[in-house]
């Protein structure tokens, strides 16, 4: 295993400042990409343990996981640097574009530009969900249950809360119950 | 003004069960037939520009109150809809760190990630389904999915190849 790297504040700021900045469609696979591959803040499976939890409480994922890796680091001031980092540059850019956008919003190239990025974008989300995949144990039960949320929300089309009040319990009981078969 | 607006999005903070866009719907029967600050056409630009720009999908919220009572406006409603659900993900990030290797937090640890996997993958699927790519389209996403999947490549790199094929015409 390579080794982790603690970051100082100013870098906790600077490396949520980029993923911010650099998170076209959604900000998790740049998010995975600096924090594990790049700067080596988190492992592998740290990573998809924060996720789990910025996934299933209230509010934004990917700041509930700001607050959890800059506390972890350097408390409530690691907190709200890691926070205000991924959002403040991204603020004054849609501010900046929502200006535009009026003007431009029939523009050709515009539209051309979006129907690139939007592709590419699900493409890179799903190489993360593969990636997360790949890491579940070869047991038929985590596989179940991944079927059953992706189903519940992406065929029923069921409200997210009630998915997650259902499955959240059900999941977690099951891997207190049998702590080896799908941990 | 703004301390309505900060008021509503503290409200909408612990709602948004799953992430940001679990809000997006109701945020709509709020802001277009309830409150009529915009029609529903406006707030489908400002959501399709919120998931456009680089940065967390939240960021539509600032949209919103930009709209209504502009730039104090925006940043009173990104802080109130982060606000409840920071200090709640604080707290939990706190135990969480403290009882690491307990139990519970395997058993909570193994169990969620499956569900994980399950969300984001049908986060793909239902935006797959709303922008059904074209042929090239379908190419790019597959090339971006391998490249993404099995290299360290940086996201960037295969998001500007995107933009570029798009801009060349080819998607």
């Amino acid at each position: 295993m390579d080794t982790l790297i603690i970051p100082d504040k100013k870098a906790l700021f600077g490396g949520f400042f980029l993923i911010g900045l650099s998170g076209f469609g959604g900000v998790l696979p740049q998010a995975q990409h600096q924090l594990v591959q790049r700067r080596r803040w988190l492992s592998d499976a740290e990573f998809a343990e924060l996720l789990a939890l910025g996934q299933i409480l209230p509010g934004p994922n990917i700041v509930n996981m700001a607050v959890a890796i800059g506390s972890r680091f350097h408390g409530a001031r690691g907190a709200l640097l890691a926070v205000a980092g991924l959002l403040l540059a991204p603020l004054v850019l849609i501010l900046l574009l929502a200006t535009l956008y009026q003007h431009y919003q029939q523009a050709a190239w515009l539209q051309q530009l979006l129907a690139g990025l939007t592709p590419a974008g699900i493409g890179l989300l799903l190489g993360m969900v593969l990636k997360l995949a790949a890491r579940l144990p070869r047991h038929w039960r985590p596989w179940a249950l991944a079927g059953l949320t992706f189903a519940a929300v992406a065929a029923l089309q069921l409200p997210l809360w009630l998915v997650l009040l259902v499955l959240a319990p059900l999941a977690v009981g099951l891997a207190w119950r049998w702590p080896q078969g799908g941990a | 003004m703004l301390i309505f607006l900060f008021l509503m999005f503290m409200q909408f903070s612990l709602l948004a069960v799953g992430g940001a866009n679990a809000i997006v719907p109701e945020l709509h029967r709020v802001v277009v037939s309830e409150l009529r600050w915009m029609s529903g056409q406006e707030f489908a630009a400002l959501f399709a520009l919120a998931q456009a720009a680089p940065g967390p999908n939240v960021l539509v919220v600032s949209l919103v109150g930009w709209k209504v009572a502009g730039v104090p406006g925006a940043i009173v409603s990104l802080v109130g809809i982060c606000l409840p659900s920071s200090l709640l993900s604080f707290w939990v990030a706190r135990w969480w760190q403290q009882a690491r290797g307990s139990r519970l937090t395997t058993a909570i640890n193994s169990g969620l990630a499956p569900l994980t996997v399950g969300l984001i993958g049908a986060g793909v699927a239902m935006m797959a389904a709303s922008h059904p790519p074209s042929l090239t389209g379908g190419v790019l996403l597959a090339v971006c999915t391998l490249l993404s999947w099995r290299t360290r490549l940086n996201p960037l790199w295969l998001l500007a190849a995107g933009a570029a094929a798009g801009l060349l015409g080819l998607v």
